[in-house]
C-alpha cells in the first residue's frame, strides 16, 4: 500500500509540473501582458514595471525562477493587484469558496443519496416520478439560470418573497442562494446515479440470496445493497468536490462572493501571470488530491479493490 | 518535501473552511451599526435601532471592480479615482465644473501666468497631524519619480510645471545605461525576431542623452514650499486649466510616514486601514479584497461640519446585473453603471437615472501607413457615409453624434462651446452627407464602391462594440457599396494588435483628463503612445505647439480650432460619437455631485 501511495504521489507531482509548464507556455504565447491598459502606458514606464517583476528576463529564466518559487510554495506577487501576493490572494479566496462548496456538498450528500435510494425502492411509484422529474430539471437547468432565478424571485423581484440578500455572504441568509445554485446540478446527478446504481444492485443474485436466507429486509438494504450501490457515487463525489470548488466562479460572480474563482477569471483578462499560474496549479493540486482520496475511500468501501494491479 | 506540499494544501483547504466561518458577519454588522447607546447584538432588533437618536447615516454604494490601487499617486483608473476623491482632497475640489477651494483657501497667478501661488488653509491629516505645503512637495515629487512608476506620470507633460516632465523622463536612464554597457555590437532586443546590434552612433546618442537626463533631479522641478502654508508652482507656459487640474487625484497629497511605513509598500498603505492616513471628507476603516470597503467620516477634515454621511459601504460588484438587482432590492443606493438593456427604460421612466456627457470620443482609426487609405477622399467618403444619429439612437444612452474629435463641454475664450463652434466638418449628424460621400469615392476612382479592396474592421470583443461595428458595416455597404468583414479580439490582444499597427480599420476611444481641448487633439502626434492611426502632419503639430506656448487665450483657442481643422481635413479617424456617463442614484441620497471628468463626490451628500 505504501508503495502504491509513493507511486501516486510521484505521478501527482509530475502531473502538476506538466500543468504548470503548459500553463506557463500558453500564458506567454497569448498577446497582451499585465501592463496592457486602456490608456497604454508609456514605453519607459512599462520597462520599469517589467524590470520590477523580472518580466524582462529571458523566458527560460522566468520559467526557472517560477518553478523554483513553486517548490518553495511561493507563488510570487500579483502584477495587477499591486502589493498583493498570490499566496495571500488564494488564502483570501479559499474560505468563501470552500464555505459555499462545503455546504453544497453536505446538501448533495444528505439529500441526493437518500432521494436516490427512496426513488429506487419505490420504483415506478408517484414518489419516484416526482424525484426523477425534479432531478431531470436539476440536471438540465444551468446553474447560472438557477442563480438568476433565485435572485429574481427571492431578492426583490417578487415583493412578497423578498427573503434573501442579492449579494455577499455577510448574513447567513446570503448562503442560501449560492449553495442551492451550486448544488443543483450535482444534487440531481447524485440522485439519479444513486437510483440507477441501487436498482442495478437490487437485481443482483447476492441480494436474492440474502433475502432467501431470511435476513431482514432493512438489513439486506443497509448491509448489502446500499453499501455496494454507493461505490459509483463515491467515485463521482471526489471529482465533484473538485468541480464544485473550481467551477463555482459563475455563481461567485452572480452573487458577488469574493472567492477564488472570481480572482481566476479576473486574472486571465488582466494577464496577471502569477495569479493565473498560481490558481491553475492550486486547482490542479486540489483535483489530484481529491481523486487520490476517492481511490482510498473506494478501497475502504470495497475490499475487492486492491492498491496494486494484477494480483487479485 | 513533495508529500509535505500536498498535505499542506489539503490542510490549508480544510482549515480555511473552519477559519473563515467565524468573525465575518459580526464584524460587518458592527461597522454598519456602531455602538453608541445600545450594545449591538448580532441581529439588532429593529425597534431598538429606531429608538437610537444618533443613528449613523449610512450610504451603500457600488464602486465596481476592486480598484487596483487607491493611492492617489499610483492610481490610473476611474474606480480608484472615485474612492480617492472621498478619502483625499487636493488643492482645490471641482464639482460639476465649478472649482472650489480645497486645501488651498485661495491662490494667485502672476501677471506673466508662469507662477501660481497657493495659500493653504490650516488643516490636518485624519490622524490629527498638520498638513503643510511640504506634504504637497513630497507627494508631487513622489508621483513624478521614476521609482514610483505611477501610471499617470505622463500627465505632468500637460501640467507645464517646470522640470516635471524632464524628471519623469529620467525613467529612461536605466535603459540608456544598459545600452552603453552593452556597447557597440550589443544586442538591442533579445526577444525581437530579427536581432539588431548597437552601432557607435547609437552609443554616442545614448551617452549624450544620458548626460542630459542625469541633470534632471527633483531639485530642478519648479515647485517649492515657501513656508508651511504657501505652495508655489512655476510653469513653462501659461496654463489656463492648471488650477482646475489640481482637483485631479494625481495631485492630491499623501502622507510620507504612511507611504513609507513598513507593510505599506507599493501603495498598499492606502488600502490598509491601519496605515491609511488621508485628508479628505472620509477615511478608510475596512478593506476586503474582492469584496468591498468601508469609509467613515473623517472628523479631522477641515470642513467636517458639511459632511452629511457617516458611513459609506462600498461594494466591489463588477456584474451589472447583480448590482442592479441589489439596487432594486434596496441594498445599494448608487450605481455608476447599469445593464445596457435597462438604459432605455430607465431614461424614459426613472427620474433617479442621470445621463452626463463624458469628455471623450468613440472613433475608428484608419491605419495611415496602408496604401488602401492613402487617398484622403477615400477616408472622407467613409467617414461621411455614416449615419451617426442612427448609431446613437440604437445605443440610446445619451451619446452625442460626433462632428470633430473634441467633445461638447469645453468652453473657449469667448465662452462658446468648442464642439458647437467647430462645426461638423462636412459630416452630417444623420445620413445627409451620403451623397457627398459617394461623389468623393467616385472621384477617388471607385464609383459605387467598385474595385475597392475588401478590408477588415477590428474591435475588441463586446456586445456594444459589435452592434456599432455591424451598423457601420451595413452603412458602408448600402451607402458606398464597400464590403468589409468584422473581426473582434479580446481586449488585451486587441490593444497589442492596434499598438503594433496590424490592422486596417480599428476601434478607438479616448477620454481626456483635463479641461482643455489640447488633451484630446494632443494624442495624434508622432511618438504619442495613443496615436494609433500613426498620424503625422507638421502643420497640425505646429498649431498645437503654438496653442500651448501662447499667453493669449484668444490665440490659444484660435490655434486649437486650426489644429482640429487640419486634423479633420486629413480625417485619419472616423469620429462616431461622444461618450456619456450614467448614474442611478436613490432619491434619498441628496446633494451628491461629480466632476466634469466624471469623478463622484460625496463630500457634502447626505441621506434623507
Amino acid at each position: 500500500m505504501a508503495k502504491y501511495f509513493i507511486k501516486r504521489f510521484v505521478v501527482a507531482i509530475i502531473t502538476i509540473l506538466i500543468i504548470a509548464t503548459l500553463t506557463f507556455v500558453m500564458m506567454h504565447s497569448i498577446p497582451g501582458g499585465p501592463f496592457t491598459r486602456e490608456k497604454a502606458l508609456p514605453e519607459a514606464q512599462i520597462q520599469i514595471l517589467e524590470e520590477k517583476y523580472h518580466l524582462d528576463d529571458p523566458l527560460i529564466k522566468q520559467y526557472g525562477d517560477y518553478m523554483a518559487g513553486l517548490f518553495r510554495l511561493d507563488l510570487g506577487p500579483s502584477f495587477v493587484k499591486i502589493g498583493v501576493e498570490v499566496n495571500e490572494l488564494i488564502a483570501l479566496g479559499i474560505p468563501p469558496t470552500a464555505k459555499i462548496g462545503l455546504f453544497a456538498l453536505i446538501l448533495i450528500v444528505i439529500l441526493g443519496i437518500p432521494f436516490g435510494i427512496i426513488s429506487a425502492l419505490k420504483q415506478n411509484k408517484p414518489i419516484d416520478y416526482i424525484v426523477m422529474f425534479m432531478a431531470t430539471l436539476g440536471v438540465t437547468i444551468p446553474s447560472f439560470v438557477v442563480a438568476t432565478l433565485i435572485i429574481f424571485v427571492f431578492a426583490g423581484g417578487v415583493p412578497a418573497l423578498n427573503w434573501l440578500p442579492t449579494f455577499g455572504l455577510t448574513s447567513p441568509l446570503g448562503y442560501i442562494g449560492p449553495v442551492l445554485a451550486l448544488a443543483g446540478y450535482s444534487l440531481s446527478f447524485v440522485t439519479r446515479l444513486t437510483r440507477s446504481s441501487m436498482l442495478e444492485v437490487l437485481r443482483q443474485d447476492y441480494i436474492r440470496t440474502a433475502r432467501a436466507n431470511g435476513i431482514r429486509e432493512y438489513k439486506v438494504m443497509a448491509k448489502h445493497a446500499i453499501k455496494n450501490a454507493l461505490i459509483p457515487v463515491i467515485t463521482y463525489i471526489g471529482p465533484m468536490i473538485a468541480a464544485i470548488m473550481t467551477g463555482s466562479f459563475v455563481i461567485e460572480k452572480i452573487f458577488h462572493i469574493p472567492g477564488i474563482g472570481g480572482y481566476f477569471i479576473e486574472s486571465i483578462t488582466n494577464r496577471d501571470y502569477t495569479v493565473i499560474m498560481g490558481i491553475t496549479v492550486f486547482y490542479a493540486a486540489f483535483y489530484i488530491i481529491m481523486v487520490l482520496l476517492v481511490d482510498v475511500a473506494y478501497a475502504l468501501v470495497d475490499p475487492r479493490i486492491k492498491f496494486t494491479k494484477g494480483k487479485s | 518535501m513533495k508529500k509535505v506540499l500536498l498535505v499542506l494544501l489539503v490542510l490549508a483547504m480544510v482549515a480555511s473552511i473552519f477559519a473563515g466561518c467565524t468573525p465575518e458577519p459580526v464584524e460587518v454588522e458592527a461597522t454598519e451599526e456602531p455602538t453608541e447607546e445600545v450594545v449591538v447584538t448580532e441581529e439588532p432588533d429593529e425597534e431598538v435601532v429606531e429608538e437610537v437618536v444618533d443613528e449613523p447615516s449610512v450610504f451603500n454604494w457600488n464602486i465596481g471592480a476592486d480598484p487596483k490601487t487607491i493611492d492617489p499617486g499610483l492610481n490610473g483608473a476611474s474606480d480608484g479615482g472615485n474612492v480617492i476623491n472621498q478619502t483625499f482632497e487636493g488643492l482645490v475640489r471641482e464639482k460639476s465644473g465649478t472649482v472650489l477651494p480645497g486645501i488651498a483657501k485661495d491662490w494667485e497667478t502672476s501677471a506673466d501666468g508662469l507662477t501660481v501661488t497657493f495659500n493653504l488653509r490650516e488643516s490636518t491629516w485624519s490622524d490629527g497631524s498638520p498638513l503643510t505645503a511640504h506634504d504637497f512637495v513630497y507627494s508631487w515629487l513622489r508621483a513624478m519619480a521614476p521609482a514610483t512608476a505611477s501610471e499617470y506620470s505622463w500627465l505632468w507633460h500637460y501640467t507645464n510645471v517646470v522640470g516635471a516632465e524632464d524628471y519623469v523622463s529620467t525613467s529612461a536612464i536605466s535603459g540608456l545605461e544598459a545600452a552603453i554597457e552593452a556597447g557597440v555590437g550589443g544586442v538591442v532586443d533579445e526577444e525581437a525576431e530579427e536581432l539588431e546590434y548597437y552601432t557607435q552612433e547609437d552609443i554616442d546618442t545614448a551617452t549624450a542623452d544620458l548626460a542630459e537626463l542625469q541633470m534632471y533631479t527633483p531639485d530642478t522641478v519648479g515647485i517649492r514650499a515657501v513656508d508651511d502654508l504657501t505652495f508655489e508652482v512655476t510653469l513653462t507656459d501659461p496654463t489656463d486649466y492648471f488650477v482646475s487640474l489640481m482637483a485631479f487625484y494625481h495631485f492630491m497629497p499623501v502622507k510620507q510616514s504612511s507611504v513609507e511605513a513598513a507593510g505599506g509598500e507599493e501603495g498598499t498603505w492606502a488600502s490598509n486601514p491601519d496605515l491609511a492616513v488621508s485628508n479628505g471628507p472620509f477615511v478608510l476603516t475596512d478593506y476586503r479584497i474582492g469584496d468591498g470597503l468601508v469609509l467613515e467620516k473623517n472628523e479631522n477634515y477641515w470642513s467636517a461640519d458639511t459632511v452629511g454621511i457617516d458611513i459609506i459601504n462600498g461594494a466591489f460588484i463588477d456584474d451589472q446585473n447583480t448590482s442592479f438587482a441589489a439596487y432594486n432590492n434596496g441594498e445599494l443606493d448608487l450605481l455608476n453603471t447599469v445593464p445596457t438593456a435597462e438604459i432605455p427604460r430607465l431614461m424614459a421612466e426613472d427620474p433617479n437615472f442621470y445621463v452626463f456627457p463624458l469628455l471623450g470620443t468613440y472613433y475608428y482609426n484608419f491605419n495611415m501607413d496602408l496604401e488602401i487609405w492613402s487617398d484622403v477622399r477615400v477616408r472622407k467618403a467613409l467617414s461621411m457615409a455614416i449615419d451617426r444619429e442612427k448609431i446613437t439612437e440604437v445605443l440610446a444612452s445619451g451619446q452625442v453624434p460626433a462632428g470633430g474629435f473634441v467633445p461638447p463641454g469645453f468652453l473657449d475664450n469667448e465662452g462658446r462651446d468648442f464642439f458647437a463652434t467647430a462645426g461638423m466638418y462636412g459630416l452630417s449628424i444623420d445620413d445627409g452627407s451620403v451623397a457627398d460621400a459617394q461623389a468623393l469615392l467616385a472621384e477617388a476612382g471607385y464609383p459605387g464602391g467598385e474595385g475597392f479592396p475588401e478590408f477588415v474592421m477590428l474591435y475588441n470583443t463586446s456586445e456594444g462594440h459589435q452592434t456599432i461595428a455591424e451598423l457601420i458595416q451595413e452603412m458602408f455597404k448600402t451607402n458606398l457599396g464597400i464590403e468589409c468583414t468584422l473581426e473582434n479580439q479580446e481586449w488585451a490582444v486587441f490593444q497589442d494588435t492596434r499598438t503594433q499597427g496590424n490592422y486596417e480599420l480599428a476601434r478607438g476611444g479616448w477620454l481626456t483628463d483635463f479641461m482643455d481641448p489640447s488633451g484630446m487633439l494632443g494624442i495624434f502626434v508622432p511618438g504619442n503612445a495613443y496615436n494609433d492611426p500613426n498620424y503625422d502632419n507638421a502643420d497640425f503639430q505646429a498649431a498645437l505647439i503654438a496653442a500651448s506656448e501662447t499667453t493669449d487665450p484668444a490665440v490659444h483657442f484660435e490655434k486649437l480650432y486650426e489644429a482640429q481643422d487640419i486634423f479633420m481635413n486629413d480625417m485619419p479617424i472616423i469620429p462616431i460619437y461622444h461618450y456619456s456617463a450614467t448614474i442611478l442614484a436613490r432619491e434619498t441620497l441628496v446633494d451628491w455631485d461629480r466632476s466634469v471628468l466624471g469623478t463622484l463626490d460625496f463630500s457634502s451628500a447626505y441621506m434623507e
